[in-house]
């Protein structure tokens, strides 16, 4: 039975109808063509013709709600009848009608299950009415669609347009259906768009009207449109559309997705477009790409199915076992002598006893039908809805500055938060700002430090939240409050019902319509205004000048100097080798200028050799860039004669007055300042935006920015770039080749405007740009030189990874005409071949980027995050292990990784790099080997460290001190590592770092690791990312969060949690986690336990009535007992109980590790709950059974005291169960309670004749007035609950968990409860923390020996050097050397039955080279009193004013007790500290010391050398 | 945790921001009661549950005690009569037997005679349901469609009044007491009504409404074992007759367990037996017609007298004394665990 899939699918299909719907068009309209055709609405009606046909297309209605009044009941049962358990329940409820096997009053027995089925209907009704209300809202937005009757465009309903409709679109409106742009009010027909309710990129993308109505010469007239657009069928795949136009006589244009808007988007800075619309309501892109929210099955989900099917299994055996002894029951009577009581089946005839027992076992499952919870899922499923709704309303996961708060878009999987023990984290953007800042370059191997410009970015640091905060609070901020506020709602509000997440970008754009948006993702002053190297900055001004004499005497561009040359063209590229879009956000640009006669990218070969042949080469300068330098000229002359005119030295010394001015004027716009203020230029340039793709690019470009080359203008063809001296530059974009993750580079081949020379600029990764360089031969000087520079470079590259910088390197090639034709040849090819389009076009990019010139390289800074470091720490306490897997290059990766302090410094790191499969093998069995030894041999060997394999010499490992492991794995070696056959070794080295880093891995291999370690060592994985790179690393991983910061809203749409930073990981996991896990298991477990202890009664009560199925309890009680009486407590309980304050949580990480180590839920306390509950039902039964023995009570008379201390014994088993009292569990308790007497009182007082067949009258009212009822009732929940609740008592006092002293300490007095606390913190921070989530070795049953091998490394490591010294000069102290590993080992903590600890101590024992007594001592140490103190591993027994601390604690009284072993004058100390601190905790700690000393004791008394020290034991215990 | 995020207050006429609202309740702050486990608490729930439970207990087992019972197992003494119902076709043959007994004490206060029946198992599923509340209020229902199948009509239909497998299976023994007293014999005034619930006797059973109770039966059949119709049950005492018999009632009020005992009658205190049962010996005459030895059952007849905590069962005040002596001694091995493990004042920590 899968009652597992059960409850994944329980949750509503959020799949829309309106998608089903159109699924089933699309496979209809599949069999009538591939493409869709479409003619503009207004020809005429003849189109009547081709009405039907037309009704098939979508309307813009939209329609996402999945019932209507009339399919409602039908469809809404049909999709809760995909859950099992409901199946299973009806089919119970069923059988009663059947009177062979009948238990209750059939109808009476379907209420439950109808009720059940009720409460998800109208959940979904209600999910549905929410769904249709926001439907009609957006379908009555309104816009402008041309009407053929008023010959204009009047305003309609959004639901009313139709496919082949003209739409007018006004700037900052959004578009209404998926349109093809046919006309713009931009000079050279371009749109821009935002896409930010798609993707959530808030740059701007360009789009084009169509290429044949751009070159209408009036308006466009949609009546005059009779073209006829073919086009693809609708489908989901944003970035491509395929189409073509015909037009009236026959003429063909292609389409692109250039020409398409797409619904959702917003209209910006064109004044007005119009298209016609081509996608409508649910056939547009962004609604086929919506998907709903995503169901997964937790962990402990499937942990409580299998207890289900156990559940299932017992109910089997118990049925059964009733039919067996049923039919032995009928059968000693014999065939002639039945029973008087034995009543005949309704023909007067007896059953035969196999029969009979065959209709028991049907009629047992009925009656024992409870012992398989019907509410569990519903209640489960009602429990995490609150709980989700809690984590969404703790205000410490909002982020104030983006206004944005944790969004849970995976309802079910709360309680994984609690259990993750591998954190998988992408690095830029996620542990880092993602605000990138330029830091400093080298330009023709001269390095520029920018020491200015660190000095500034030194002052952002501190001020830094308030700077930003007030900066953009105008505009930015309030803005985005408006977006988003809207957005939170509903998204709460959807994620709280699970409701379908398909149109959140629908939603929001409908608000977002009246909003005028200045929004702009690069906006912090931090990262526009960047301080120039007065040096590089003079070169600048230097080399300008030059161009500019050289222009003016026409001499050739070739005297210039090398280097002088390199700074240009490297400024140059940096202007516009990008995609950055230059925006004047305020109002819609209006470009004036004379239209570029030649269309770029050149189209044809014809093309080609018209605009390049040497006739318009040798004509001069080309019209429109020197129309557009002699405009620019005279501009000049006024503003820039103040530097151009004078000398170079008073231009030097202007320039250092200008310098010490900017830097004073750093935060009011130093590039604006910069000349342009002296020209007065036009009013739009001082407020120019870039809006980039990646932030890194924008970041470059303000950088060129301040060194006067700023970008000013970028069409699709040409670019406008702003230079001093020189004016405005336009060059001619011939191709952009965009960035692609495995090129890792663009390129664009551009037209130089001065030399007419075809450039091709390079901007990507050193790794790959390094290797494309033109080979330099050192013969000739100039090659030499090239060469210095080039390894130059290559040395401040490695500087700037060590720095933690991003590094771009730079270069550029000079085309000659024919290379560029014999290129541009076969990248038209490319372009125009319709299969695999994208492989040509890559294989093309290939050709031309090659032998590049180097011309420099940027180190572009990306900062940490606020709180990144506190937070790793904590959730490294807190047991979980943190690879992070990044794209950058090894070095940045590792600097950041310090930076946040993944890597320690005196932490070994083992690099992997390998060039093939076959030395990865080698290196990794190397590793493994070195690993191993080292931690055996407790010696460093050096011989195994090679060439490649080796410990970083920076932090050269001392050789007392045995520090742990980081392991650093570059792409490619992860490649070959994550082969199948090195993939275990792999991971058996990873497991034994402390910490893994992989660089340059693609996205790809970030989830094959996650993976990996998923599926090898059965680990809760969560992986945290921000972008699309990381997307497929968050849906492998078992959690998926993703940080809703500025790179779009891939990696959210893909994640379960959304937050919106990383530090906010911290209370997610360690307070809603844990909580969620806690209460979860909690409820399952007495979920499981109060089943069964009410089933058990039942099955008691078979063997006094002959097996014959029938129950003392009244068949109302027993259906209603878990419905109405006992489900209100539990859910309270399930939603807001906290066993540990929040606050202790966070200070106390280690406390988490209850969740990893599934402490609140192991497979033996389902078993645990079990017997109990058989006990409890064993005296809830017995106790009135005995009372009530041969008396005259009947069977309800009997059965209701039983039902009612039944009652009182579940409720009170909740109560000792529940930690925290607040007036709803009061209530709650108090309610069901009262509620079971009401409801008692008024059906046994209804009426007498109604109830067929029970009749139970005046029975409660009946026994009220008996003393035996009341006597009954009190005793017997005593008797039953008295077990358990010995148990919490002395296991509380006894061998506390980990959690129960973690609510101890939050007992405590503040004072000395902080006070604690930061000793424990700076024992933890000492010992930097366990090296590894041990708590996975178990479950790695491969091979057994690693894990023994892993434990065998883990335990040296809580060791201090002092400790190491002071070992072999004092030999008492060994004493509490081996008890340490004992107490420190998590493993002891985790797994109590296992026999890991023993193994852990010996193998320690063995490799510190231990005497064997001492090995037998703490082999014999009780294990709880071992696995109860993991903390104390991180105990420093040096320092005694700690040991006051420690031994005062019961957290370390184990360790205490040890340490009192050691000496008496520490004892004396710990007196002391006794009487100092007079804490109540002593307690435990004596009887702890007791405990284990008496192990000790008998232990030592073998050796002579221990003599002296027995002695110290008696005394201490008194 | 950084209280970083604190947030702002709104400024007026700014649109919501999305941070949550700082209540208690959805911080997840109310205030709650944290149960701590002191051993002031322990310690005092232990010996307070020790208490309580010992001083009931005691008083329970007082009680008891002071109840006097009498039982004797009638369907051994008469055993020929047991033999003779073993055969059903004998049906119709009346059996007597005589049962001598002598009450060494005086039964004082209120006694009850109760009939006990041993092996019967009244909570058989099917036994349980099969009757007819309708029926029995009264009403004319068709009871072809109730639980009462096969004990509904006989072939010819004519409908069963009362229908079902208990009335069906009603006991009809009946007992006589008499005391021997100096060899003359008195017999013990007994009442047979006012010994079933009030509800039951006055709401939930009732005659059809009719001149007199042989026609409000008309039409309808006794049950296959009775000897005689319904409205014959008592023919002394009309309000004691048909449905709302007082024996009819009690047995109608099916046992919780196979081993039971229904109050068949109680002494009436007049004469001398003003004061309960004298010691003496008495007689039981008893009119033997309920078969048992089929289902190897046995039948009691059982003089008890009543105290206010209920019948002669000990074990309750058993069950709390045992109760209160484990609770207490936790308590004790608590407080030595307390001791052992300090001395100092302290709480008992959970």
């Amino acid at each position: 039975m899968s009652q597992g899939t059960a409850g994944g699918e329980g949750a509503p299909q959020v799949l829309p109808e309106g998608k089903e719907r159109q699924r089933k068009r699309r496979r209809r309209k599949k069999k009538e063509s591939k493409t869709r055709l479409v003619h503009s609405n207004l020809l005429l009606p003849e189109a009547e013709a081709d009405k039907s046909k037309r009704t098939v297309l979508a309307s813009n209605r939209l329609k996402t709600t999945k019932y209507t009044a009339l399919s409602f009941l039908p469809k809404n049962l049909f999709e809760q009848f995909h859950r099992l358990a409901n199946v299973y329940f009806v089919f119970i409820a069923l059988l009663n009608f059947v009177p062979a096997v009948n238990a209750f009053q059939p109808e009476l027995a379907l209420a439950p299950v109808l009720f059940i089925l009720a409460v998800t209907a109208i959940k979904d009704l209600w999910e549905d009415y929410s769904r249709y209300r926001s439907d009609k809202e957006i379908n009555h937005m309104e816009c402008l669609v041309y009407s053929r009757n008023e010959k204009k465009y009047i305003s309609r309903y959004w639901k009313e347009v139709e496919v082949g409709d003209f739409v007018q679109l006004r700037c900052n409106e959004i578009i209404p259906a998926d349109i093809l742009l046919l006309s713009s009010s931009d000079p050279d027909g371009l749109c821009h768009i935002e896409t930010a309710n798609l993707d959530g990129e808030t740059n701007l993308k360009q789009r084009q009207v169509v290429r044949r109505f751009l070159e209408l010469d009036s308006e466009f007239d949609p009546l005059k449109f009779t073209s006829v657009i073919e086009c693809e069928k609708p489908n989901n795949d944003l970035s491509r559309f395929r189409g073509h136009i015909v037009h009236g006589r026959g003429k063909k244009d292609v389409l692109f997705k250039e020409n398409l808007l797409l619904r959702g988007c917003t209209i910006r800075n064109t004044e007005e477009v119009a298209g016609i619309v081509i996608y409508a309501g649910h056939e547009t892109k962004a609604f086929l790409n919506n998907n709903g929210p995503r169901y997964k099955r937790s962990k402990l989900e499937r942990q409580m199915n299998a207890d289900v099917l156990w559940c299932v299994l017992i109910l089997l055996i118990m049925c059964l076992f009733s039919a067996i002894g049923h039919g032995l029951w009928v059968w000693q009577y014999g065939e002639k002598k039945k029973p008087i009581f034995d009543v005949p089946g309704p023909d007067g005839k007896y059953l035969s006893p196999v029969l009979a027992s065959v209709y028991l076992f049907l009629t047992a499952i009925i009656v024992f039908q409870v012992l398989i919870p019907i509410s569990l899922y519903v209640s489960i499923e009602i429990v995490k809805i609150c709980q989700v709704y809690f984590i969404h309303q703790d205000k410490d996961l909002y982020d104030e500055e983006t206004d944005s708060q944790l969004q849970c878009r995976a309802l079910n999987i709360t309680e994984d938060l609690g259990q993750v023990q591998f954190i998988f984290s992408d690095k830029t953007g996620t542990l880092t700002e993602n605000k990138m800042v330029f830091r400093r370059c080298t330009v023709s191997g001269i390095e520029y430090s920018h020491d200015d410009n660190a000095k500034r970015l030194a002052m952002y640091q501190e001020p830094d939240s308030e700077e930003e905060e007030a900066a953009p609070k105008g505009g930015t901020l309030s803005h985005r409050d408006s977006i988003c506020s809207h957005q939170s709602i509903k998204v709460i509000h959807r994620s709280q019902s699970t409701k379908t997440h398909r149109r959140t970008g629908s939603r929001a754009e409908a608000k977002r319509a009246s909003i005028l948006s200045k929004h702009t993702a690069f906006s912090s002053p931090m990262e526009k205004d960047i301080t120039p190297d007065p040096r590089l900055l003079e070169k600048v001004n230097e080399c300008a000048k030059h161009l500019e004499v050289m222009r003016s005497h026409e001499q050739p561009l070739s005297h210039l100097s090398p280097e002088l040359c390199d700074i240009f063209d490297f400024f140059i590229a940096l202007t516009i080798c990008n995609t950055v879009v230059v925006t004047a956000p305020n109002q819609p640009r209006q470009k004036v200028r004379d239209r570029f006669e030649l269309k770029s990218p050149v189209k044809t070969i014809e093309d080609f050799i018209r605009r390049f042949t040497p006739s318009r080469l040798t004509s001069g300068s080309n019209s429109s860039s020197s129309s557009s330098l002699a405009t620019s000229k005279s501009m000049h002359r006024f503003g820039l004669s103040l530097l151009s005119s004078t000398s170079t030295d008073s231009t030097l010394l202007k320039l250092e007055e200008k310098l010490a001015y900017s830097a004073q004027m750093n935060n009011n716009g130093y590039s604006s300042q910069q000349g342009r203020a002296a020209v007065g230029s036009g009013p739009e340039e001082g407020e120019l935006r870039y809006e980039a793709e990646s932030p890194d690019e924008a970041a470059l470009v303000y950088a060129a920015r301040a060194y006067n080359c700023s970008l000013v203008g970028r069409l699709s063809d040409q670019v406008s770039v702003e230079l001093p001296h020189l004016g405005t530059l336009s060059f001619e974009v011939l191709h952009t080749l965009g960035f692609d993750s495995v090129r890792k580079r663009m390129s664009v081949v551009v037209r130089h405007p001065l030399t007419d020379e075809i450039n091709v600029y390079t901007k990507g990764a050193d790794s790959v740009v390094m290797d494309l360089l033109l080979p330099c031969s050192s013969d000739d000087p100039r090659g030499k030189h090239q060469k210095k520079i080039q390894s130059k470079t290559q040395n401040y590259l490695n500087l700037y990874a060590v720095d933690g910088l991003r590094t771009l390197c730079i270069a550029k090639r000079v085309l000659s005409k024919d290379e560029y034709a014999c290129w541009l040849k076969s990248h038209l090819e490319a372009e125009s071949s319709i299969e695999n389009r994208e492989e040509l076009l890559f294989q093309s990019a290939l050709r031309i980027e090659k032998n590049l010139h180097l011309l420099g390289a940027t180190g572009i800074e990306d900062r940490l995050q606020d709180g990144v470091p506190e937070t790793i720490a904590n959730l490294r306490k807190a047991g979980l292990q943190i690879w992070v897997l990044t794209g950058d290059k090894q070095e940045t990766a590792v600097n950041i990784a310090y930076a946040c302090k993944l890597l320690d410094h005196d932490e070994e790191i083992i690099t992997l790099n390998a060039e093939s499969p076959e030395t990865c093998a080698v290196l990794l069995e190397q590793c493994l080997q070195c690993v191993e030894s080292k931690f055996s041999n407790n010696t460093i060997d050096e011989a195994t460290g090679n060439m490649t394999v080796g410990f970083t010499p920076l932090y050269p490992p001392s050789s007392s001190v045995l520090s742990s492991l980081g392991l650093v794995i570059d792409g490619r070696t992860l490649a070959y590592a994550l082969e199948p056959t090195l993939e275990d070794k792999f991971l058996a080295l990873a497991k034994r770092c402390r910490s893994v880093l992989c660089c340059r891995s693609t996205p790809l291999q970030k989830s094959m690791v996650v993976k990996l370690v998923r599926d090898k060592l059965k680990a809760m994985t969560l992986a945290i990312g921000d972008g699309a790179n990381d997307v497929s690393m968050i849906q492998v991983a078992d959690v998926g969060v993703g940080i809703s910061g500025q790179e779009g809203m891939q990696a959210v749409m893909a994640s379960d949690f959304a937050i919106p930073r990383f530090r906010h990981l911290e209370k997610l996991l360690l307070v809603h986690g844990h909580w969620c896990y806690s209460r979860l298991a909690n409820m399952v477990l007495y979920f499981f336990y109060k089943n069964a202890m009410f089933m058990a009664l039942l099955f008691w009560y078979q063997f006094y009535c002959g097996f014959s199925g029938s129950s003392m309890i009244d068949q109302w009680y027993l259906i209603f007992f878990n419905l109405l009486f006992s489900s209100l407590p539990q859910l309270i309980t399930g939603v807001l109980d906290k066993d540990v304050p929040a606050e202790m949580l966070i200070a106390v990480p280690q406390l988490y590790r209850s969740g990893q180590n599934m402490e609140e839920y192991q497979p033996h306390m389902f078993w645990m709950n079990m017997i109990d509950a058989m006990y409890q039902s064993l005296v809830c039964f017995f106790i009135p059974y005995f009372t009530y023995y041969d008396s005259e009570v009947d069977v309800f008379s009997w059965g209701t005291p039983i039902t009612t201390i039944a009652l009182f014994t579940i409720i009170l088993h909740l109560a000792i169960e529940t930690k925290t009292w607040t007036f709803l569990h009061w209530s709650s308790c108090i309610f069901s309670i009262i509620l079971f007497f009401f409801v008692a009182l008024v059906y046994n007082a209804s009426c007498p004749a109604c109830h067929p067949p029970s009749n139970p009258y005046w029975t409660m009212e009946r026994l009220m007035g008996d003393p035996m009822f009341y006597f009954t009732c009190i005793i017997s929940p005593v008797v039953a609950l008295l077990p358990r609740f010995l148990y919490r008592t002395l296991q509380g006092t006894l061998f506390p968990t980990q959690l129960q002293l973690g609510r101890q300490l939050s007992k405590l007095p503040p004072e000395i409860r902080s006070n604690l606390l930061t000793k424990l913190n700076v024992k933890e921070t000492a010992r930097q923390a366990q090296p590894f989530a041990d708590s996975f070795s178990p479950s790695l049953s491969s091979n057994a020996s690693d894990c023994c091998k892993a434990s065998n490394q883990s335990t040296p490591l809580p060791t201090s050097p002092q400790i190491r010294e002071s070992l072999f000069q004092e030999h008492t102290k060994a004493e509490h050397r081996t008890d340490q590993p004992v107490a420190a080992s998590p493993q002891g903590a985790v797994l109590p039955g296992e026999s890991k600890l023993p193994s852990s101590a010996r193998s320690l024992e063995r490799s510190l080279g231990f005497h064997d007594v001492r090995h037998g001592t703490s082999e014999t140490e009780p294990l709880p009193v071992g696995a109860t103190f993991p903390w104390s591993s991180a105990v420093d027994q040096v320092d005694f004013s700690l040991l006051k601390w420690i031994t005062s604690t019961p957290l370390f009284s184990r360790l205490g007790t040890a340490l009192q072993v050691s000496s008496s004058s520490l004892q004396n100390e710990t007196q002391d500290s006794m009487c100092v601190l007079g804490s109540s905790l002593q307690v435990d700690f004596k009887g702890l010391k007791e405990q284990s000393s008496n192990n000790l004791q008998d232990k030592m008394k073998g050796t002579q050398a221990d003599h002296c020290k027995s002695d110290n034991f008696e005394t201490t215990f008194l | 945790m950084k209280n970083k995020t604190s947030c702002l207050p709104q400024e007026a006429g700014a649109r919501p921001s999305r941070c949550p609202d700082n209540s208690a309740f959805k911080q997840q702050r109310l205030p709650a009661w944290k149960p701590q486990l002191t051993i002031a608490t322990v310690l005092s729930s232990f010996f307070l549950t020790g208490a309580f439970c010992l001083s009931v207990g005691i008083c329970l087992i007082l009680s008891a005690n002071s109840i006097r019972e009498f039982q004797i197992n009638y369907s051994d003494k008469c055993s020929e009569c047991s033999k003779l119902r073993e055969n059903t076709s004998n049906w119709n043959k009346e059996c007597h037997c005589s049962v001598n007994f002598t009450l060494k004490e005086d039964m004082l206060g209120d006694v009850f005679m109760y009939y006990g029946l041993q092996n019967f198992y009244q909570n058989h599923r099917r036994y349980v349901i099969s009757r007819s509340d309708a029926q029995l209020l009264g009403q004319n229902v068709n009871i072809e469609k109730s639980y009462c199948a096969p004990f509904t009509t006989y072939q010819n239909g004519t409908p069963m009044a009362p229908c079902g497998a208990i009335a069906n299976s009603m006991f009809n023994d009946t007992i006589d007491l008499f005391y021997n007293l100096n060899s003359s014999v008195v017999q013990v005034p007994l009442l047979k009504t006012g010994n079933s619930w009030w509800t039951d006797k006055n709401v939930k059973f009732r005659n059809p409404k009719s001149d007199n109770l042989s026609s409000a039966f008309a039409g309808t059949a006794r049950p296959p074992y009775w000897q005689k119709p319904v409205y014959l049950l008592d023919e002394e005492d009309e309000r004691n007759n048909g449905y709302v018999n007082d024996d009819f009632i009690i047995w109608m009020r099916v046992s919780a367990f196979a081993t039971f005992r229904n109050l068949y009658r109680r002494v009436e205190r007049v004469k001398q037996f003003v004061n309960g049962l004298p010691a003496g010996n008495y007689t039981f005459h008893i009119s033997y017609n309920f078969p048992v030895t089929k289902f190897k059952g046995r039948k009691h007849v059982i003089l008890s007298t009543v105290v206010w905590s209920g019948g002669s069962n000990p074990f309750l005040g058993i069950a709390y004394v045992v109760t209160g002596t484990a609770a207490t001694l936790m308590g004790f091995v608590i407080t030595a665990i307390h001791l052992k493990l300090r001395k100092k004042k302290t709480y008992f920590q959970k």
